[in-house]
């Protein structure tokens, strides 16, 4: 331990000179660019980076690169709380609070409070990066299919069974999303599945298209109906209000620590942060004080959600380096970099090429505070945001969600299927349904089927596979766990809790 | 070149994909940005050599209009391939694959076939290696088949009714043993698994686990190929990829086995076009960046185009259908 602290300074002689500073602003300012407009997203900004970094040292590729992967998971939170519209998966959570809160006249607090948990989560990342390396890289390894399959079960369970919504409409809207997550082609089967005759359905149904409608398209709707956005919201812009909600964040110091340390684990286990970001809401709510309604606009809320995201964010670029498996969209794309870059990810990274690993992971301390203080500096812009009248920002959100679903693979089909998905979402609220379940099922829905299967296949049909060892046992229990024992409270203490998941008013 | 040209004429002709039309005297250049499409996500290995095909040409400036790389991935590369024949007469759209192209529309009802492109040029061949744990008691690939008999051993591999799982019924036939197929979404994930022991072995192809070699968790027993493998650099302290035996050496009869990187055009384009791009392919072949490539990720370097190309489809077709027939994975 001692060595890599030794081994981190030597990285911070790397990473601190002028002109590394410079790329991470650079990288930041673009990453934030690409996270804030939906449907670009950080693997696309990464991947259009990528060739200008050929002639670059290898160092400072990735400094570059990873820089506006920080940018873009900031930028991503933007759109989410403003306009219900997550640029990234894992910024789904973030909407359940951020947007009312927002909505409510505190698009600043709002921000702010999203920047900084996710600040002091990908900080919480970075640390246990720097401090168990070698231990957390074991430990990944430890993860076969029934592994990741009790993993997202315990995902699934945490937020199911947590109640609010009555159980039926969460199975309900889980097993819609199940259904949309299998269109395509299966990976164990090979076989295409529910493409209704329509060959380009072949690739399956993209995230982003699905929550731009639900969410996106949906709100507008709803807003339109009801006639409630029809004035402006009159947003308080003032740098106080950024300096006072950053300063009094140590209030929800337990949900912080308890959500990065939620984070950290989901990166880590390949849950992956959009897991994570869901299952450290579910659990906020659950320890919540009598009172605190979630769904409402509470900074619980939009804490839980965001620190979790960027410590699973951070941490799981860890399995990246070491390992040579990328835990996301984008570190797939950097690994692609550092082949072109003559690097080879894996084990001996860490030995042969010491200076680029703890470059790289000094750099990502030093360029989270830049991208803090950057996006804190663009809060009061974004804020005001919100005081363009509705009749302007309706249209102005009809384009961004089109153009976003087009651009994800420049398909026609994407449009009119995040307009039907907008139609969905609209019923979904008017019926009362609750979105949450529908999405996390929509994202991790095929990953947890084809662990399922993969486990089926190794034990030969014999569920005893989720009791073989003490590791998959205890996620396994903890999962029955989350999802059973709420509705024994239930029945011992009836109704001591009634926050809905989604607020009722809008 | 003008002997490609009129390879790629014959072999068009015979394909009956474009219409024998009497060569125009002038040669056809883009005048418009062109579309890499990579039928795999980002960091995949098609998608790692349509960006280094773009670099080369970008460095080189062989072609004066930018180029841009898109990935198609979805589907297993069905989304990349199906966009391909939508863009029919398009020649802007280029479209790097595999054996996929032939070898998909056999085992699952997708909406292309390789006829609805047409074909420039295999640029490149993958090998496939048995790797098995570092730690395993498995030294050859005679021990790793004994092991084998018993019907427990779990092979890991990319995707189902793929090159991996084919070569696993191959080594499964071959040597008369069951072996448990467990497909994952690439073979990074399957080369991961076997790190951990939840699977017994993989066939990788070299890049996607050189890492893993370097690193001490797995290593290879043998490769199909009918000679041994001529990248001489060590990998580990004491082991390179030249060092590897072939399966044929150690009593595994499986000669060759080799997945082809392939470059397509949207059906429907003319035979100038099509000639461009095949003499493109050719400039990017001859730069020493292509030769670091290769030599990178392990490959074979070939470049087979017309008649060449379409015997190889055919030869490939006729051996694939033969597996998928035994496994009842045909579609109809």
């Amino acid at each position: 331990m001692e060595s890599n602290i030794e081994s981190l300074m030597h990285g911070f002689g790397i990473a601190i000179t002028v002109q590394h500073i410079l790329l991470m602003t650079i990288g930041v300012l673009l990453g934030i660019l690409v996270g804030v407009l939906p449907g670009l997203g950080a693997p696309n900004g990464v991947s259009l980076l990528l060739p200008l970094t050929f002639g670059m040292q290898p160092v400072s590729a990735i400094i570059l690169l990873s820089s506006m992967y920080w940018g873009a998971l900031f930028g991503g939170s933007v759109t989410s709380i403003l306009f219900n519209i997550p640029g990234e998966p894992s910024s789904v959570a973030t909407t359940f609070d951020g947007y009312p809160m927002a909505r409510d006249g505190r698009p600043s607090t709002a921000l702010a409070t999203a920047f900084g948990s996710a600040a002091f989560g990908a900080l919480v990342g970075v640390v246990l990066i720097t401090l168990v390396a070698s231990w957390v890289a074991q430990f990944a390894l430890r993860f076969g299919p029934p592994e990741y399959f009790a993993v997202y079960f315990l995902a699934f369970a945490s937020f199911v069974g947590m109640g609010g919504t009555p159980p039926i409409k969460t199975l309900v809207a889980l097993a819609i999303g199940f259904a949309i997550a299998a269109i395509g082609i299966d990976t164990v089967s090979g076989s295409v599945r529910l493409n209704f005759g329509i060959p380009e359905l072949v690739k399956g149904v993209d995230f982003v298209v699905a929550v731009m409608g639900l969410f996106g398209i949906g709100e507008l709707l709803l807003a339109v109906e009801e006639e409630l956005h029809a004035k402006a919201v009159s947003s308080k812009i003032d740098w106080r209000e950024v300096f006072r909600t950053v300063v009094g964040l140590p209030r929800y110091g337990w949900t912080l620590v308890r959500s990065a340390a939620i984070g950290c684990w989901m990166g880590i286990t390949p849950g992956g942060p959009t897991a994570a970001s869901f299952m450290s809401y579910g659990i906020a709510k659950r320890f919540a004080k009598k009172g605190v309604r979630f769904g409402t606009g509470v900074p619980e809320g939009i804490v839980a959600p965001e620190a979790a995201d960027h410590s699973a964010g951070t941490s799981a670029l860890l399995p990246m380096l070491s390992l040579g498996i990328p835990g996301s969209a984008t570190a797939a794309v950097m690994m692609g970099g550092l082949m072109i870059w003559g690097l080879n990810p894996g084990p001996m990274l860490f030995i042969d090429q010491r200076d680029f690993v703890w470059g790289l992971i000094a750099s990502m301390y030093v360029s989270n505070i830049v991208a803090v203080v950057l996006v804190l500096l663009t809060v009061p812009m974004f804020a005001a945001l919100m005081r363009i009248p509705f009749f302007i920002i309706a249209p102005l959100i009809f384009i961004i969600c089109t153009v976003g679903a087009y651009s994800v693979s420049n398909s026609y089909l994407d449009v009119v299927l995040m307009f039907g998905f907008g139609v969905v979402g609209y019923l979904f609220k008017k019926a009362s349904y609750p979105l949450a379940p529908l999405v996390l099922a929509i994202v991790i829905g095929d990953k947890a089927e084809d662990a399922f299967r993969q486990a089926m296949l190794m034990s030969k049909g014999s569920l005893g596979i989720f009791f073989s060892s003490p590791l998959v046992t205890c996620l396994v229990l903890g999962g029955f766990a989350f999802l059973l024992v709420p509705q024994l409270m239930k029945l011992v203490r009836p109704h001591r809790r009634r926050a809905g998941l989604e607020p009722t008013e809008i | 070149m003008r002997s490609i040209t009129k390879l790629l004429m014959l072999s068009g002709a015979a394909l009956a994909v474009v219409a024998a039309q009497p060569a125009a005297n002038a040669a056809w250049k883009p005048e418009k940005p062109i579309e890499f499409i990579a039928t795999a996500g980002p960091g995949g290995g098609t998608d790692i050599i349509a960006r280094t095909v773009q670099g080369i040409i970008t460095k080189y400036k062989f072609v004066d209009r930018p180029i841009v790389v898109v990935n198609k991935g979805g589907g297993s590369g069905a989304e990349g391939y199906t966009y391909g024949k939508s863009m029919a007469g398009d020649p802007y759209k280029v479209i790097f694959g595999t054996s996929n192209a032939w070898q998909q529309p056999m085992v699952s009802k997708v909406a292309f076939n390789y006829t609805d492109l047409t074909p420039i040029a295999a640029m490149a061949q993958d090998e496939f290696l048995i790797w098995v744990k570092q730690d395993s008691p498995w030294k050859t690939a005679g021990d790793y088949l004994k092991a084998a008999k018993s019907g427990n051993l779990k092979m890991g591999g990319a995707q189902s009714k793929d090159t991996d799982e084919v070569l696993t019924r191959m080594i499964e036939k071959i040597a008369d043993v069951k072996i448990t197929y467990i497909p994952f979404k690439s073979g990074g994930e399957a080369a991961v698994q076997l790190a951990g022991g939840h699977i017994d072995s993989h066939v990788n192809n070299p890049s996607e686990s050189v890492g893993q070699w370097r690193g001490g968790t797995q290593h290879p027993i043998c490769v199909f190929s009918s000679k041994r493998l001529t990248n001489t650099d060590k990998v580990t302290a004491t082991e390179g990829w030249s060092d590897i035996p072939t399966c044929v050496e150690q009593g595994l009869n499986i000669p060759t086995y080799q997945q082809p990187r392939t470059v397509w055009l949207p059906g429907k384009v003319t035979p100038e076009q099509a000639a461009f791009y095949v003499d493109l392919m050719k400039k990017v072949e001859d730069t020493p960046e292509w030769a670091e490539y290769i030599k990178r990720t392990s490959q074979t370097n070939t470049f087979l185009t017309g008649d060449e190309f379409q015997k190889f489809i055919k030869d490939d077709i006729e051996h694939v259908h033969q597996i998928a027939q035994e496994q009842g994975w045909l579609v109809k």
